[in-house]
Formats: C-alpha cells, structure tokens, sequence
C-alpha cells in the first residue's frame, strides 16, 4: 500500500510540473489554455528525438526538453496569444483547442501515431524495495528521480516567487494588471517569461512523463482534462493549491487504478465533479483573492 | 414629522470587507412617499450602502426590513418582487435589445409573465399599453427601435431609470440619477424624476446640490461609512459639521 | 382612451412602426424560412445520391441549435454536450432493441433521458467560474464515455451497440435503403424542434435569457431569478441534444462510444460558431458549412482534417467571424 502512495505522490509530482504552467498562466492572463499539453507533448517528443537521432544523454535531454519548449512558448506567447488575452472565453477555447489539433496532428503527420519508447539510463532503471509484506515499499528509481527533480523544482519556484523581484511583479501582476502597469512594472514581459517558463516545465514534464504516462500524438488531449483539474480544484491563486491537487489526483488516480480497476477513471473524474460542486472556486484558493 | 409608516428600515447595518469597514452601524428609515435624499462626500460608502439594502452584498451585521418583512437573507430578484428596485450608477442596460424590447421584457416580468415561452413578447396587449405609456413618459418613444448600444448617453440614462419604474416599485433606489448627463439632456431627465408618484418611496444619492434640494424633504449624510446625521433639508444646510465635512473635501455646500 | 386608429397615426407621424408593429415583426416569419424548410423537407428526393449526408447534416444542425440554446442565448461554454446527445443515442439505440421498435416513441425516450441527465447537471454548473463549468461539463461528457466503454454488457463496450433495427415511422413510412426515409425523418424532427425553440427564443422567456447574458446583474435587478432560467433552458436544450443523438442512433442503426468523444463537442462549438450563435439558423447554416467541407476535405487529405479543421479554428478566431464572412475586407482597410 505504501508503494501504491509512493507510485501516487509520484504521479502528482509529475502532474503538477505538467499543470502548474497552465494555473499560473490562468492567474496572470485569465486565459483558458488547452493546448497546454502540446508543449509537454513537444518537450517528450523532442527528448525522444534528441535519444534516438542524436544518442544525446537522457539527463542532458531534460534541460533542452525545457528550454525547447520554453521556446515555443516564447514564441507563441508575442505571435499569436497576446491578442488572445482581451477575448472572451469561448474565443480562447476555440483558440487554444484549433492550436491542439494542429499540434496533434502535426505530431502523427511527422512521427507517426505510434508510442514512443524511451530507453532509460541504467541507473535510472531498477527498484529499491524496503520493508515486506504489505508495508512493503517498493520504490522505483525513476520514480524517485522524478519526486526529487520536481521537488527541487517545486522549491525554487516558491523561491522565485516569494523572494525575488521577478517573484513580486509576477504576484502583483496576478493580483490587479492595471494596477502593476502602473507602478511601472513591465507587465508584458512578465507575461512572456511567465508564459515561456510555464510552457518549459511542461516540457520538461513531457519528457519525465514520456516513460511514465506514455507518448503518442494524443497526448495533449488525453491528459488535457488532468492538467485543468489540477487548475481548477487547486485554484489559480498560489503555487501550493496545485500541487495539493496534483498529489491528490495523482495519489486517487493510482490508488482507484489499482484497488477497483474496472472503474478507476470514475473515481478521478466522479472526484473532480465532486469538489467543484461544493467549492466552485477550487479546493486551495485563499480568501480575498482574486479566484 | 408625519408619521406616514415606515417602507424601508435599515437596521445597525454593518459591512466589513476583511480589515476595511464600509458601513459601520448605518440606521436608516424610508417613510412612505419619501423623497429622501443620501449625500455625503465621494468614498463615504453610498452605493454599498445601496447593494446591501438590495441584496447585492451580504451585511456583516444588521437588518433590513421592507414593508415589515424581514429581507435580509433574500437574493436580489425576490427584493425585485417585493417592491423595492434600483437604478445604477454606471448604466447598466441591455446592449444588444431595444429600449422597446428592454421595456417590454421588464414588464412581461413584472406581471407574471417572464416565464411564458409559448407566446412571443409582444402579444398581451397589457405589456405593450404599459410600454407605450413608459417610452412616452420617458421621451424614449423616438428611439425605441434602436439598439441600447447606439444611443445617446442621456437617452441611455433615461432608459435605466424607465426600467426600474417598469417593475412598479413601491420603494425606488435612485443612485446617482443624472451622473455624467449632458447639460441639454438634464432638463428631461429631472423632470421625469419629478414627476414621479407620490407614493412611491424614494432614497436618492446624488451629489447635485441642486437637485438634492429641489427634489427632498428629508436627507442623510453619510461620511466613511457612517450616519453623521439627518434631517429636513433646512437644517442639514445650515449644521456646521455638515459644511465642514463638504468644504474640508473641497466642495461646496450649494444653498440652504 | 385613443381610438386604435389615433395610436397608429401618431407612430406614422414619427415615421415608426407602433410599439405592438415593431415587437411583431421581430419574431414573424420571413417569406423565405418556409421556402427553406420546404426545401429542406424534399431535398432526400431531389438529391437522392446525397440522402445520407443529408441525414447527416440535419443531425448535426439539430444538435447545433441545442448547443445555440445555450451558448448563443445565455453565453455559457459547455464542452461537453455530446454527453446528452450520446445519451440520447444510447437510450434510443436500448430503448428499439430492448422494448419496441417504433421510432418516434424511442426518439421521445432518448430526449427523456437526456433530460433528466441535462436536469441533473444543471444543478452543477450554476456555479462557479468558466473554468469551473467548462471541466465540470467536459467531466460529466468523460465519465458517460468511460461508462459506455465499461458497461459492455449492456452498450456494446468499444465495439458499440449494433443492429439497431427500426419499425416504420408513424406505422406507415419504412426505412428504405437509400436513406431517404431517414433522411425525411430527421429533417421533419429538425422543423419540429427548431420551431419550437424559435417560439421559445421570441417569448418573453427567451427575452430574459436574452436579458442574463447581456447584462446579469441588470437582469437580477429587474427581479429575473438567474439561476433558475439558467438551470432550465440548460435542461431543455440537454434534451434537444438527446433527440440529435437519438436520431443518429436509429437513422445509423448502430451507437458506439465516440458520440461522447470531445471531438464532438469540439467540432459542434466550432460550427456553431462559423454560422453564428445567438440566431438559431447559424446551427443549421454551420451544420451545412461544417459537413460539407469536412466531405471534400477528408476526401483529399483522410487523416489530417484535424489539422485543417484546427488551422481554420485559429484563423476564424484571430481574424474574427465578421471579417472571416467578408472576404473584401481580408486585406487592407480598417476594422471599425
């Protein structure tokens, strides 16, 4: 039981690098982004690339995946979303699902529709089992790997965030735009980097998740509905609210898969629609600010 | 002071917004047939103070009671129904509609008949004597085709105020009725105000001296939040802590 | 008290319509909806070699006014309303197998169902922010493909439920082979519906939906209780979903799982939105639009229409329907 917590924590782990791009991008520009997922999408694809073609290093593909995708995201943000950002809703629905659908359908065009396989280092490979019976806890060391790499990563988000001047403009940016424009922060760079970060970590993500969640041209649709119930039962407001709602995704997602198998996906969606009935504004969202 | 019944009694009404306290302990009576005004400097908490009598913001503490009912826990569209409507202080109309339309949909909902899907808008003849009365009363008949979005300001603040007479209102909350109204376009504007029935029971905000003067028999000051204090409006014009309230905010109290 | 000819000849005077004129000819009928509908109505004989996709796009343009009743009217985005159409699919497809072939007591069981279905969610998304409605929708739309799948024993599970055989409509008119029976069935359940929706829309109901999404705080204003209109043109629209859906079922004679897929869903915003929302025939006109381009393009190109289809959807957005509808102001001049 405590490695079916173990494999959990893990998958949220994952999750949440994958989502929290996606709530601080909903936080700062109040834009409903579905396409998401492709840049993880592009951040796995371009480390299995880089694997196969190049014989790059998996360690070394992680930081490139990132900055690919960052990239992209870069790009994307000045060319086509910036003025997404005044449009309602249903625009940038429509918006972000025609990006999606172009992006999948490149992907199967270009690699074809087939699961890409990512052949992990040795030391990468491998469990590490402590206890028996069924305390066990069995730990596999690229689950480990990806714990501690999105651990760190949480914790340097949190201090960007709270501690740095990059950190406040964001905060003060989320909190009132016009506000912050005011005060002479620079709220269009803040939106790039931001938006060019988040997609990053996607990427990154994409490529810890490639072993893990599997990597094929849907990806980006597949989990779309996980990365927005990360958004919105965390809420948009803070860092910590996602990552709550990742873990309890990720911990619920495994643990309904492997105790009741037949219905394990209910359990997440049934879950979801749960929480937003009763907390429409998401689980995490502290009070006073905006949702 | 008549003693005509009360309509509108706000009771000990607090709002607090975390830290900040918006209203704080606001008593206020609306007799019937009130023409009752509620002045006070720029900040002083007027519109809140109207959002809570309506239903828009929850009160921290206090009660309001209308007719003699106890409404405070009531959702803004059942206020509607017991008589009490508001105009805003920002238009807030219905763009895409008519005035004929907006007029003839507030109506139909007035009467009943807001849930009735299986007649089109315009068919009881009721509905459409009642709008016909109301753009003529409102000088809106000349533009009653066109959509809200393409007139004039003033005609726009008319329709705002049309509408809220449409619901029939036995107390009127009127905030700020002739706010940014063009010179030309002010005449119509008070004269509709002045014109209206007698027992309809009205709690103006507005910061035209003139009008205020013109227009009640009774008057609140409200400064941060708080009732500093009420009276007939002689008396009010002449309280020294009134003018220094107005002239320490760099305005004028008009005449008394 | 004027004499009615008094009234007519002071709005003359002004060069207008009077008041019950103006509210008149807002909901009367132009002389072409008839003609077009009549049309509608011949066209499986006129085009007999087209009669399937005729089928086809009567199918989807009933399930784009659904879609219009809620979208266009009260400006909520739901991403998941092939959940009620394939609600309606399902139970239409159980309902000719498990209890009586007729088709129009299924057609009415199928949008039953989706009712309730729809009642039920309408609870749910009265609250909230888009995001929250959008997920809770698309959630609700995930959960019934997963059940599908699931309950094989009952649905078919992947492979669908087959052989869905009919008895005639009305007793008399047999699915004849070519599909024009079909195809006349699902375009007379198309004129009943839209016009009933159309009554809808033009009386003083449709005028406060109208009212909501325009202005909902002026609306709460006027004593409209929101929610509650929200939560039943939801409904309603839950259940016209259901009939497009139930009609898919029994024209087709087969129900598989990708009626609740979110390309569904996706595809009908997309439509909707090209013919327009807010107007009813933008369902129908887009439905037209949509199915035809999706013939010649996956004619051309067979598995890449989702990249067409999403490059036409980030145009349509950058550029705008209006301008996208006026190609003469594509290059050049200024957008007012």
């Amino acid at each position: 039981m405590l490695t079916i917590l173990f494999d959990g924590i893990a998958y949220g782990m994952l999750l949440f690098i994958l989502a929290v791009g996606l709530a601080v991008t909903m936080g700062l520009m109040n834009f409903i982004n579905l396409a998401h997922g492709a840049f993880a999408m592009v951040g796995g694809y371009i480390t299995v690339l880089l694997m196969q073609r190049l014989n790059v290093p998996f360690l070394l593909c992680l930081p490139v995946a990132f900055v690919g995708s960052a990239l992209l995201g870069a790009v994307l943000e000045r060319t086509l979303y910036r003025p997404m950002y005044k449009r309602p809703h249903l625009d940038q629905v429509l918006f972000s699902i025609g990006l999606t659908f172009m992006a999948v359908a490149a992907m199967d065009y270009f690699m074809t529709s087939s699961q890409q396989i990512i052949q992990l280092p040795e030391w990468l490979k491998g469990r590490t089992e402590i206890g028996d019976g069924p305390w066990m806890l069995g730990m596999g060391h690229f689950r480990l790997f990806i714990i501690a790499i999105c651990a760190a990563l949480t914790v340097g988000l949190q201090y960007i965030l709270a501690k740095t001047r990059f950190g406040s403009r964001l905060r003060a940016s989320v909190d009132d735009q016009r506000v912050a424009a005011g005060l002479g922060i620079n709220v269009n760079v803040v939106f790039l980097l931001t938006f060019a970060v988040g997609s990053g970590l996607a990427g990154l993500g994409g490529a810890l998740g490639a072993e893990v969640l599997g990597l094929d041209p849907s990806f980006p649709l597949k989990y779309m509905i996980y990365f927005l119930i990360v958004v919105a039962v965390g809420g948009t407001s803070s860092i910590t609210g996602p990552l709550l709602a990742a873990l309890l995704l990720g911990i619920a997602d495994v643990a309904g898969k492997y105790y009741v198998p037949s219905f394990g996906a209910f359990i997440v969606y049934g879950l979801m629609i749960a929480i937003l009935i009763w907390r429409p504004q998401g689980l995490f969202v502290r009070t006073g600010g905006k949702a | 002071m008549s003693q005509a019944e009360i309509v509108l009694s706000a009771q000990g009404l607090v709002k607090r917004f975390g830290g900040i306290t918006a209203t704080g302990n606001v008593t206020l009576n609306l007799h019937k047939g009130a023409r009752h005004a509620l002045i006070g400097p720029n900040g002083a908490g007027k519109t809140t103070l109207i959002n809570l009598l309506t239903g828009v913001l929850e009160p921290t503490e206090g009660r309001i009671l209308l007719q003699g009912e106890d409404i405070t826990s009531l959702a803004p569209h059942q206020r509607v129904r017991r008589g009490m409507v508001r105009t805003f202080q920002i238009n807030q109309l219905f763009d895409t509609l008519t005035p004929l339309e907006t007029l003839a949909l507030t109506v139909s909902q007035h009467t009943g008949l807001g849930a009735r899907w299986w007649q089109p808008l315009g068919r009881s003849t009721q509905v459409v004597e009642r709008c016909e009365q109301l753009l003529e009363q409102f000088h809106l008949a000349e533009v009653m085709n066109q959509k809200t979005n393409v007139l004039a300001y003033g005609k726009r603040r008319l329709l705002e105020i049309a509408i809220a007479l449409a619901c029939e209102p036995r107390v009127l909350l009127l905030d700020e009725p002739v706010a940014g109204v063009p010179a030309g376009e002010r005449e119509e504007l008070l004269q509709t105000v002045a014109a209206l029935p007698a027992d309809v029971s009205v709690l103006l905000i507005e910061h035209d001296m003139d009008l205020v003067f013109s227009f009640a028999n009774r008057m609140t000051v409200l400064v941060n939040g708080t009732v500093l204090t009420e009276g007939d409006p002689d008396t009010i014009a002449k309280d020294p802590q009134v003018k220094a309230v107005y002239l320490g905010h760099g305005e004028e109290m008009a005449h008394g | 008290m004027n004499q009615p000819q008094d009234d007519e000849r002071r709005w003359q005077l002004w060069g207008l319509n009077s008041p019950q004129q103006a509210l008149h000819n807002k909901q009367r009928w132009k002389l072409w909806e008839p003609v077009l509908w009549l049309l509608a109505l011949a066209s499986p004989w006129l085009l007999a070699s087209h009669a399937l996709i005729i089928n086809e796009i009567a199918i989807v343009a009933l399930f784009a006014v659904s879609l219009d009743l809620i979208l266009g009217y009260t400006g909520i985005v739901s991403l998941g309303h092939a959940a009620f159409f394939g609600m309606g699919a399902y139970a239409a497809a159980l309902f000719a197998k498990l209890v009586m072939p007729d088709p129009l007591v299924g057609l009415l069981f199928g949008m039953a169902v989706a009712t309730v279905l729809g009642a039920v969610c309408s609870l749910t998304i009265m609250r909230g922010s888009d995001l929250t409605r959008l997920m809770v929708t698309l959630g609700v739309a995930l959960i019934l493909m997963e059940l599908a799948n699931k309950l094989d024993w009952l649905t078919g599970g992947a492979d669908g439920l087959q052989g869905v055989v009919l008895g005639p409509v009305l007793g008399r008119f047999e699915f004849d082979l070519q599909g024009q029976v079909a195809a006349a069935y699902s375009i007379a359940v198309l004129i009943v519906l839209f016009v009933l929706a159309r009554r809808l829309m033009h009386s003083p109901f449709g005028a406060t939906l109208t009212a909501i999404r325009d202005n909902r705080l002026r609306a709460m204003a006027i004593g409209i209780p929101v929610t509650a209109r929200l939560a039943v043109i939801y409904t309603i629209a839950a259940g016209v979903a259901g009939a497009a859906g139930a009609l898919l079922a029994q024209t087709t004679g087969f129900a598989s799982v990708d009626v609740f897929a979110f390309d569904r869903s996706a595809d009908l915003m997309l439509l909707l939105v090209i013919g327009g929302t807010g107007w009813l025939y933008g369902g129908v006109a887009g439905a037209i639009v949509f199915k035809v381009m999706q013939d010649a393009i996956s004619s051309i190109t067979p598995q890449y229409w989702t990249f067409w289809m999403g490059l036409f959807l980030v145009v349509l957005v950058l550029v705008g329907r209006e301008r996208l509808i006026r190609p003469w102001t594509w290059f050049g001049g200024k957008k007012k």
